[in-house]
């Protein structure tokens, strides 16, 4: 009996004061039950964070601007016209146009998938591989632990955007090595949050009863360390993408990003610096203003995905 | 509290030797860029790049190599620069006084301001003007450094005449001092972002601080509001921004890359990026071993300063 019972007093404070209604069922009902309760709630918290809300609207409306927004707004963005160069924003032209004539709001358009596909494969990947690092690292401990993170030790120590121009310079420029050249530095940070998580996962009873029934480490690591830092996760690699966008505007500010006529929005403005002397606002606020958004509507939901995947926590 | 600082400053060095090995690495992986043919030009035959590789013994195993680049290394040799007829160690002391002028004033302004405010909005929690500053952070935070020095330079040089759009330009940094006025932006610049940030990590720790047992108990025992702030919580609240400070090194040299890019202002961070457009390596990898050991040092002080400040730190970590 008691052992029938344990199960429920232990699950049934998280689904959020959920009343049990069928005492004699509840054996079958309780994990996909709190499963299920526990994003609920999650997404409940995050959904009343009125900057949560604001901040997906932001993102949705930049995926659509971006990728959506070309088949309605037609532009030429890979032919110059230096007959139309630096247009004050007009009715054909709502945001002007660019030193080689393209129209300002199609380059946003393009430039924006660039910024987007790179931010969000770079966290991607930077996620991925960090998890994987720290989480080995976190539950093997001893000497594995001691040489995959003195490594992340080392590898902090070089300051991030003097790594990624370096790697920028020595390898092909194209929107796969920025991608690999931005995860290269990001990767460090999810590696050294999963081992700590990893840590105190792997004295957990169900880790020691997969061990007892002769479940590899590897199988722990897949199966139960790295689901379970899932929280931290999501909430890191959410403000990984923000980072991201702004260390790949960095690399093409600073010309070593994107060859033309391809761009993103850190190289419009980079573009746009040339001519800051002449007044030609539409040159530098329009770019400014899509990386700033995007990244404070990122920065927005992983506040908020932290104050909701934090209640989760606390009730555990 | 000996032993701890001996034991952090060993792995300090340990981390320093593995910044060096991994810049020799990265030396080595770069895809068709060796030695001989960037210093010989792209005329040079198969026998001349081998004299030079015995010369100058890239004809030795990797291992050897490596450890007679740590050797001159600890000897101050940084190799020599492909284009600018200088050796890099020259480049560096020349140039790495500007940055250290340039990092060092920004942070004496962002945490002159960045603290008291942290306070001030952490007092004010929940209020209208706490909310203000938070937004104005938030955005501060979410902004790229170029950007904002961008907008700094179009309103205070282009449309208000009242500082130069450009960073100092003479050659040593005792010139940079008679040309306060031309540093201006690009320390607000500078300083802004890291302030954003700062002033984050004040206002939460202010507060958490301020819900403390030993809050209470001075305020039970009838300290006044001002006392219990500036001597009870003030000073457990600066612990964590001690730390910052020495952690974020790593992150103020990116952006004063990024700013010294903008306001051409000639610190490591611009020859750095001028040397990545010319791909000169040999300043390229100087400047990384070089801020690499700024950011070592930046975190071993951070802890040592915690340890001091904060007497259970040294027994946790011992």
């Amino acid at each position: 009996m008691s052992t029938l019972d344990q199960p429920q007093t232990i699950a049934f404070p998280l689904p959020g004061g959920a009343t049990q209604e069928k005492p004699g069922e509840v054996q079958d009902i309780v994990p996909a039950f709190e499963a299920q309760g526990v994003w609920r709630l999650a997404f409940n918290v995050f959904v009343q964070n009125r900057l949560a809300v604001v901040g997906v609207g932001i993102v949705v409306f930049m995926v659509l601007f971006c990728f959506v927004g070309p088949f309605f707004y037609h532009t030429n963005q890979t032919a110059t016209n230096l007959a139309n160069e630096f247009l004050a924003p007009s009715h054909a032209h709502p945001l002007g146009t660019d030193e080689d004539g393209f129209d300002i709001v199609g380059r946003l358009m393009i430039g924006g998938q660039t910024s987007l596909e790179i931010g969000i494969a770079a966290a991607l990947i930077a996620t991925v591989f960090g998890v994987f690092w720290g989480a080995v690292a976190g539950f093997f401990g001893g000497w594995i632990d001691n040489l995959l993170m003195r490594f992340v030790d080392i590898m902090l120590a070089i300051p991030a955007l003097f790594l990624l121009l370096f790697l920028a310079v020595a390898f092909p420029r194209n929107v796969f090595t920025l991608i690999l050249v931005v995860a290269v530095t990001a990767w460090l940070i999810p590696a050294r949050l999963v081992r700590a998580e990893a840590l105190t996962l792997r004295t957990r009873e169900y880790v020691q009863a997969v061990t007892m029934m002769g479940g590899g480490g590897f199988r722990i690591v897949l199966r139960h360390i790295i689901p379970n830092s899932v929280g931290t996760i999501m909430v890191n690699a959410t403000f990984q993408v923000a980072d991201a966008i702004l260390l790949v505007a960095a690399i093409n500010y600073l010309g070593l990003g994107i060859a033309p006529p391809a761009t993103n929005w850190g190289a419009m403005l980079s573009d746009g610096t040339t001519y800051i002397a002449n007044g030609w606002w539409w040159l530098i606020y329009p770019a400014g203003l899509a990386i700033v958004l995007t990244v404070v509507a990122f920065n927005f939901i992983g506040d908020a995905l932290r104050d909701a995947l934090e209640v989760r926590l606390q009730k555990r | 509290m000996l032993g701890y600082i001996i034991r952090r400053v060993l792995q300090a060095i340990l981390i320093t030797i593995g910044v060096t090995l991994i810049v020799f690495i990265l030396l080595h992986i770069i895809p068709g860029a060796s030695v001989a043919r960037n210093v010989l030009g792209p005329r040079a035959n198969a026998a001349q790049i081998a004299q030079f590789n015995h010369e100058n013994g890239l004809d030795q195993p990797l291992p050897l190599q490596y450890l007679t680049y740590l050797w001159q290394l600890m000897h101050g040799n940084f190799g020599f620069s492909y284009k600018l007829n200088q050796t890099v160690s020259s480049l560096l002391v020349q140039y790495l006084p500007k940055t250290l002028l340039l990092l060092g004033l920004s942070y004496i302004v962002a945490i002159v301001i960045a603290i008291p405010l942290g306070i001030y909005q952490a007092v004010r929690r929940n209020k209208p003007d706490d909310y203000i500053f938070t937004g104005a952070s938030f955005v501060l935070y979410s902004m790229p450094v170029f950007w904002l020095g961008i907008i700094l330079i179009v309103l205070f040089s282009f449309i208000l005449h009242w500082f130069p759009a450009e960073g100092p330009q003479g050659a040593f940094v005792t010139d940079d001092l008679g040309q306060l006025s031309s540093l201006i932006l690009p320390v607000a610049t500078l300083s802004l972002v890291t302030i954003a940030s700062f002033s984050r990590y004040m206002r939460s720790s202010t507060l958490e601080n301020m819900v403390q047992d030993y809050t209470r108990t001075a305020r039970a025992k009838g300290a006044s509001n001002s006392r219990v702030l500036f001597v009870h919580v003030l000073r457990n609240a600066m612990i964590p921004i001690l730390t910052l400070i020495g952690l974020s090194v790593g992150y103020v040299f990116s952006g004063a890359l990024i700013t010294e890019a903008l306001f051409n202002y000639p610190g490591i961070g611009y020859i750095f990026w001028n040397a990545t457009l010319s791909t000169d390596y040999p300043i390229i990898l100087g400047v990384i071993v070089v801020t690499g050991f700024a950011t070592v040092l930046g975190s071993l002080m951070a802890d040592v300063m915690y340890a001091i400040a904060d007497p259970r730190v040294r027994y946790r970590r011992a």
